[in-house]
Order: C-alpha cells, then structure tokens, then sequence
C-alpha cells in the first residue's frame, strides 16, 4: 500500500509541524552517518552541500568531469518565490494555487504548498552565497513574469540564471570538499543500487575514465539525477542527461510515478536536419515580450515583414485573452502544433511559428525616448534604443539564435517549434522524498512529485534547490535516526559483491554482441517512435503500435548494437549503450502509462479526450491519483494508485481564457 | 539559411591515456551541412568509424548551448574555433568551405593533462575554487534577499564575471597557460558583492597559491585569454585581481 505520509492537519501547518516533531540525529552521530548522492545539479550539489555543513559524511558522484557543468546549468528563465517583492497580490498560497492549477490538479496539495513555503528561503540564501540576480537601480531584487501566473515572481540572472544558481551550489559544494565532509567523484556513472535486507546500502559506480567498477557504502542513497527527456533522442537536455540511475532503482523495486508526463517546451529552434543532435530552448521569458503568430493564410511563403499585420493570427492572444502569450507550456505547444498541423506553419519545414520582437523593440524604444526627454525623433532612433533595452534582457538568448540559425533576430522574427525539455515524471516519492524502497531518496527532476501534469516556467529551479537545501536536510533525519547503531557496512558483503557482478555482466554482454549497428542509431529510432506516438498528442492505437516497435526495437539492439573498444578504459560508446538500453524500456513504460491514462491533462494529451475545442478533457473521477508502476521482469509492471486528495484546492477545466 | 554541403578535411589529435604519446590523424569528412554544428560534424565522422570498425573519437561535449564549458577544442590553433564569444559547441559549419583543412587539437596544458584523444583533466580548476572561491554561508543562515541593496553596476559587473564557464580556453590560449583569467573571474564575482567581503583577502592568497601549486604559469598580459574567452570575460578583472592580492599582501591595516 502506497503511504505518502503527508502530515494531517491544516495544509498550511502541515510543513511546520513536521519540522517541530520530526527526529533528530545529534552532530556527533552525524559524522557516523555516510550519505551517497548521485548527481551533483542544483537537487544533488546543494542536498551535498547542505548535508556536508550538517556533518554528515557525504559521497557524491557526476558523470561530468566537473559538478559544475551539470545540466540545471542550462536553465535559462529564472526562478520562482512567492516574495511579493513587486506588491503585486503574490503569496505563498498563490504560488502554490498556480503550481497545482499549473499542473492541471494532478499534484500533491501538501508537497506542493511546502515548495511554495520554502521558496522564499531559496531567494535569501542564493542571495547570500553571492548569486548576481538581476537588480532594479535602488539596488533591490528584478522579477520578471512567466507563464501560467498573472504576477511578477521570478528571478532571474539574465538569461542564465541556472548557471548563476548552480556555480551558487557548486560552489557551496567545493567548499564542504575542501572541509573534507563532502568526497567528490567525478567522471562517475552509478551502474547499480546495493540492498542489503531491504533498504538501499550502497552504490556500484563505473570510473568513466578508467572502466573500473568501484562499491561504495552509504547508509542512505539520494538520486538527483534529473530527468528522463532524452528519452525522446531529441530534447533540450544535455548530450549526457539519462535516466540510468532512476531505472537502475526502479529495476531494484522503486516505484516510477507518472512516466508519461512529459513537457513540451513551445519556444525551441527547429529541427534543421537530420544530423540534429539537440535542441536548443529559447526561453520562456522570450514570451513576455515577444508575439507569437502565423500567416492567415495556409502555406504563405511571404518573408514574415512582408505578411501585412492584417494577415498574421497571433492565435494565442485570439483563443487565451486573459493570458495570451503567457499561457502554460503544455497550452502553447499543443497550439503551435494545431496551427503548423493545420498548414499554417512557416520557414522550409513548414514545422515552426514565429516570435516576433518588432513591437517590443518599439515599445521600449518609445519608453526610452520618454524616460531620457529626447522629444520626437525618428523611427531609427526608436528603433535602435528598443534595441538596446532587448539585448540586455535578452541578449545572450537572441546571440545564440544567431549563431545556430545564421538569422538575426533583431531583425526578423525568430521561428520556433515546441521541443521536449522536462519530464514531470519519476520515481515516486512520499512527502519526506524517501522512494518506496527504505534509505532510497530521489529529489529534484528525478523524482515525481511536485509538477503534476504540467510544470510551469521557473518552477524547476525553485524544486531542486527545495529539494536540496531545505527538505531532505529535515526529512533524512527521521531515517536516520535509526540508523545511528549501524556500522559502515563493508563492501565485501555479499550484496556488494553480486551488484557488482551483474554490471559487469551486463557491460560484457554489450560487449560480446559485436552487431552492425550504432547505439546512436537505435537512439535516434527510439526517439521517433516516442515523439511520433506518446509526444505533444497520443492516441491508444499509436500508443500499442509504439509498444510493439519498441519491444522489436529492443530485440534487436540486444542482438545487433556495436560497441568499439574495450571494457577497461574510457568508452564513451559503452556509456552510450548502457544508457539507451535504459531508455527502451522507459520508453515502453511511458506509453503504457499513456496508454492506461484514458483522460488529457496537463502535457499528457490524449487525442480521444478533448473538449469542443480542442483542450485538455480530464476525467477526475477516474484518474485523480498518481500512476505508481512496480517492475515485474522484463515488459511486465504492476499498477498502483496513490488517489490525489484536494482539502484546499477545486479542481475544475483549467482555464486561461 | 541557404546551405549547402562540403567535404572537408579534418587532422585531429589522438591519444590513448594520458601515458600514451599521441599524434594526429587525417580524416576525409564529406557531405557535410552548412547548418551543422562543428560537433555534430563529428558525431557524422565517429559514426562512421564505428561503422569501419575504428575506435571513435573522445570529446567532452555535454549542453551542447555553449553554457556547460565542457566543450573543449583548440580549432586550427585557437581555443573554441575562429568565432568570438563562442564555444565549439555553437560553432557552426557555415564558417567553413568546401575543400578546407582543419585541425583539431586538445587544450595544450601542464595543469590540464590529456584524458584521451580531445578530452583533458580540468580538475584543477575545482581545487582553486575548493581554495577560497566561495562565500561561507551554511544554508539557513541567510538574511532576506532584499536586506541589502547592492548597486546595480556593481551586480552587473559581477554577473559578468560569473558568466565564466569554467572551459578552460584562457589557459589553452595562454602561452604560458596561466589560469589568471579565470581565477580573477571569480575574484570579481565575489569580491564586488558586499557578501563576499569579509573572506576578500583570504580568498584571493589561497586561491593563488593553489593556482601556483596545480602548475599554472604567470600573466604577462598578452590578453590572449580575453581574445578567446567563449563568454568574454575582460582582462580588467585580471588588474582588480592583482589589486585585491596586493591589497592582501600588503596589510591588513583596517
């Protein structure tokens, strides 16, 4: 039975009262207590750093050869507090309302209002580690809006804030390094969990550099190893992202939550061949400014400045007025998706909408030409000065177009086509981020919990690092606490050793099928059959076809991959393969999971369920709780039901009319 | 874009571990995009080694959107390849024509040895910043975000600074593979914000000691590093730099 162990009482006391009753572990147990984390983005690096400041005695592991190029770094937009700081009606209520509402009611209310609660902390303690957040002239906090909410709560470091908020971690991270509390792994991948009667006790990990297989004790075991986007092949996540780790735990018996939410980012440059290896975002805070349209006209082949304003639908101001270009992700993918389905899409693909910037180029050339006096000046001037306020908002956004698609955006509007970017799914967690298997925790992406259906913007950031600085450093206590007369356990016990065994079985399995085919090119064909079939729109015969291809699929990789070099050494290919395997067998679990949820919510689109026009139709009666899957051997899972309960909350049609 | 396809030639160095002597081999690449990046032009040539039963090449390559600083190459003698503010990654082959010849090697170091082929060891780096590059503040500890009103010239500046990606390419284009610009990067960033303040002189004595003992080599103010630096860090941090470690040196009067 499925317990998450969400504290009774009123939602907004339930965080409160937790932390006044949960167990302790006094300092000098602390340092008896040996904790392994693995992956070392913003959930992993600050859960590292904070756990190490506490005194325990932390193992971490990246696969990069640095935790500071861990993909959190890529995040672009911002991050989300409810601070009000702006005095614009936010509080820790309203941003817990748009989290759930956001994610189309198929979150955890009491996971959900903690995130809200902690996220002020986050601001303050970024702040204080000497993150250069964006800064208004009186020297206070900038915010900036994001879509799905009506306020102005995030914040933001131009466009790199993951990058400023993970160098904050990183370096809080080295620091403990240096006091010897945290041990740094790098160029490490995690092959297996080690359980030993019952709970998680270890780790076997590969030196990527060596090829050697290492064991490593821990008397608990935290995964933050994000997400599984790369799932798809093509995805805004790092070349190296994948779902290893997460799967390896779900093989041992951990529970994988919600597989098929995954998001769909709408601003993302188009696919420009088949040589793509990734794709890149373009920030969602691009939608506070730019207009996003189409042609009236089908298969118009016009330059964009040619199309009179007459002629352009800018469809999301049309069919969501009250949010407009600011609606959630899920709501502005699936509309770029009706309109290029519909023949309305532009540039050669015909597979991309565009983002227009010519007014707010105006409309901040205008605002500068008041705010420095200079009366009336021509329409370059204005243009150039709007030009200026855009490229410092935006700059590093537009440069990276530029260099990508030999386009100036300055000067024509930019085109883009949602793109996978984040998976809401993963393992499930209770309320203490503790996974169903004892001692095992999963936090940030990696696991399920906080994002329903569909994440909104700047919301990601705000998780890992709840997650990791002010969560699991409560939550873990209450575990370990009994765990205070264990004794580092050695790795010769058997359990180590035979975890140990079947990676390198397996590795020498790959190694022997000496096949005619990349592990490129199986990557590439499973990520077709999953964006063709459980993408931006599922239906249930595209759903058992792509079970069907990817259990072929799955044959013949076993029977056909080639891997070049050897075991003992570095082998990037064999990395590769290990990884790919993984994500066939994720890949059919999420279109089972699609397949099993008969209703559309938030980025899980169901073609069979859809309102008169065209929005996500749920079904509450039937599929209000989360999909808990339980590996049963190869191509076989059992179902669990953990029902989501609203004390707080309506569920209703999400609406941004 | 118009674009079209080429075949180039490509001469890369390859090297088995860091105790193997390396050397460079020639590749013929054809039909390659104008719309490609430089990296997927090698997943195109590492697939077809495979495919030719031929060990592919190493390269550290991880966003591949030029914010990671994994990406690491030193095209036709120059960190990261012909375009300013970029990394290999966002290189993209329009640059090139067809019939062209490049060259790609690693990062060329004391401090960064070679891991295989194009790949090195920048740990170095981290245990500069394990050394001071760090404002020591426990998580809880924080006051509210807003307590302290930081000039906004001063937040930008820093944020300039700590744009650094941590790549490398200030070293590789050094010669003599000082890793000033990126250790006086970090000195800014901290140094200009009035959190990090109380550990100013500490931070930048220990950090240059650990710099000296990891093998780097002086500035002589060549600039090199600023004229490669993918995200265009200025060498004006190098002179704060120098100014905070005199500063430290000299006394500690107040």
């Amino acid at each position: 039975m499925l317990d998450a162990k969400i504290p009774s009482g009123p939602l907004e006391n339930k965080w409160n009262d937790y932390k006044g009753h949960v167990r302790l572990v006094n300092p000098a147990n602390k340092r008896k207590l040996e904790i392994i984390i693995v992956g070392t983005g913003l959930a992993g690096a600050s859960a590292a750093a904070s756990l190490g400041e506490m005194g325990y005695k932390v193992k971490a592991f990246c696969f990069q050869d640095s935790p500071r190029r861990a993909h959190s770094i890529a995040a672009q937009g911002g991050i989300n507090a409810a601070k009000n700081y702006q005095n614009d009606g936010d509080s820790v209520f309203r941003l817990f309302y748009d989290t759930i509402k956001g994610g189309d009611y198929r979150a955890r209310e009491g996971n959900v209002h903690r995130l809200a609660e902690v996220s002020t902390s986050i601001i303050d303690q970024c702040v204080a580690q000497g993150v250069p957040f964006a800064r208004e002239y009186g020297g206070l906090l900038s915010n900036r809006s994001f879509g799905g909410t009506q306020v102005q709560r995030t914040f933001y470091a131009a466009g790199q804030t993951g990058q400023q908020l993970l160098i904050g971690a990183y370096q809080a991270l080295e620091r403990q390094v240096a006091l010897g509390t945290v041990e740094m792994h790098t160029r490490h991948e995690m092959l297996e969990i080690v359980m030993i009667d019952g709970k998680a006790r270890g780790i076997i990990a590969r030196n990527l550099v060596t090829g050697e297989l290492e064991r490593h004790f821990g008397h608990a075991v935290l995964l933050c190893t994000g997400g599984y986007g790369n799932v798809f092949y093509l995805s805004t996540n790092a070349m190296g992202s994948n779902v290893t780790a997460a799967w390896k735990a779900h093989k041992k018996g951990a529970y994988f939550g919600n597989p098929c939410f995954t998001q769909i980012h709408p601003t993302c440059i188009p696919v420009s061949g088949d040589h793509q290896s990734k794709l890149t975002l373009m920030s969602e805070s691009l939608r506070n400014d730019g207009r996003i349209w189409v042609p009236k006209k089908q298969g118009d082949t016009r330059k964009p400045y040619d199309i009179p304003e007459e002629e352009r639908d800018y469809y999301l101001e049309r069919r969501y007025p009250a949010f407009g270009n600011l609606v959630p992700r899920d709501v502005a993918s699936r509309a770029a998706k009706e309109r290029c389905d519909a023949g309305y899409g532009v540039g050669t693909s015909r597979q991309a909408v565009y983002l227009d910037y010519a007014y707010a180029i105006e409309r901040y050339g205008k605002a500068e030409v008041n705010k420095h006096n200079l009366g009336h000046v021509d329409a370059a001037t204005i243009n150039r000065l709007g030009r200026e306020v855009v490229k410092e908002k935006y700059g590093n956004l537009f440069d990276m177009y530029e260099k990508i698609t030999g386009e100036n955006p300055y000067e024509v509007p930019m085109r883009i086509y949602p793109a996978v970017h984040y998976t809401m799914g993963g393992l499930w967690v209770d309320y203490e981020l503790m996974t169903n298997i004892p001692g095992l925790y999963a936090l940030g992406e990696a696991n399920f919990s906080d994002h329903g259906a569909n994440r909104l913007g700047a919301s990601a950031l705000m998780q890992g690092l709840a997650d990791g600085y002010f969560v699991v450093p409560y939550t873990i206590g209450n575990y370990l606490a009994d765990e205070i007369r264990t004794n580092a356990i050695s790795t010769d016990h058997p359990a180590f050793v035979e975890a140990e065994k079947h990676a390198d079985d397996r590795i020498r399995t790959f190694m022997n099928i000496q096949g005619s085919q990349t592990v490129e090119s199986f990557h590439k064909r499973l990520g077709k059959i999953i964006w063709d079939k459980c993408g931006m729109a599922r239906n249930e015969q595209g759903l058992k076809q792509a079970i069907e291809e990817i259990r072929a699929l799955k044959k013949e990789f076993w029977s056909d991959v080639r891997i070049p070099g050897n075991i003992n050494e570095m082998n990037p290919e064999l990395d590769k393969a290990g990884r790919v395997a993984d994500f066939i067998e994720l890949g059919e679990l999420m279109c089972l999971d699609a397949l099993e949820r008969n209703e559309s919510c938030g980025g899980h689109f169901r073609e069979e369920y859809q309102t008169p026009d065209g929005e996500a139709l749920r079904d509450d009666a039937h599929f209000m709780h989360v999909a808990a899957w339980e590996y049963k051997g190869d191509s076989s899972w059992t179902l669990h039901k953990e029902p989501l309960i609203y004390d707080v909350m309506k569920p209703s049609q999400r609406s941004y009319k | 874009m118009q674009h079209s396809t080429m075949n180039l030639t490509l001469k890369v160095w390859r090297q088995r571990n860091s105790k193997a002597s390396g050397g460079f081999e020639t590749y013929p690449v054809p039909g390659i995009s104008t719309e490609m990046s430089f990296l997927e032009m090698f997943d195109v040539l590492n697939e077809r080694l495979i495919a030719e039963g031929r060990d592919p090449i190493a390269f550290d390559h991880d966003c591949r959107e030029g914010i990671c600083g994994m990406c690491s190459m030193v095209i036709n003698g120059r960190p990261h390849g012909p375009w300013k503010g970029t990394t290999v990654c966002q290189l993209h082959m329009r640059e090139y024509k067809n019939g062209d010849t490049i060259t790609v090697e690693p990062w060329r170091a004391n401090a960064f040895p070679v891991v295989r082929d194009l790949m090195v060891d920048r740990s170095a780096f981290d245990r500069i910043i394990q050394a001071g590059g760090y404002i020591s503040v426990n998580t809880g500890n924080a006051v509210d975000g807003n307590a302290i009103p930081i000039e906004k010239d001063h937040a930008d500046s820093a944020f300039a600074a700590a744009a650094c990606i941590g790549c490398g390419a200030c070293v590789a284009a050094c010669k003599n593979s000082s890793a000033m610009l990126f250790l006086s990067a970090k000195v800014s960033h901290l140094t200009l914000l009035p959190q990090g303040q109380p550990e100013k002189r500490q931070r930048v004595v220990e950090m240059i000691d650990q710099m000296d003992k990891e093998g780097f080599g002086s500035c002589t103010n060549t600039y090199a590093c600023e004229a490669e630096c993918p995200k265009e860090i200025s060498v004006t941090n190098i002179a704060r730099l120098n100014r905070e470690f005199l500063s430290a040196a000299l006394g500690s009067g107040d």
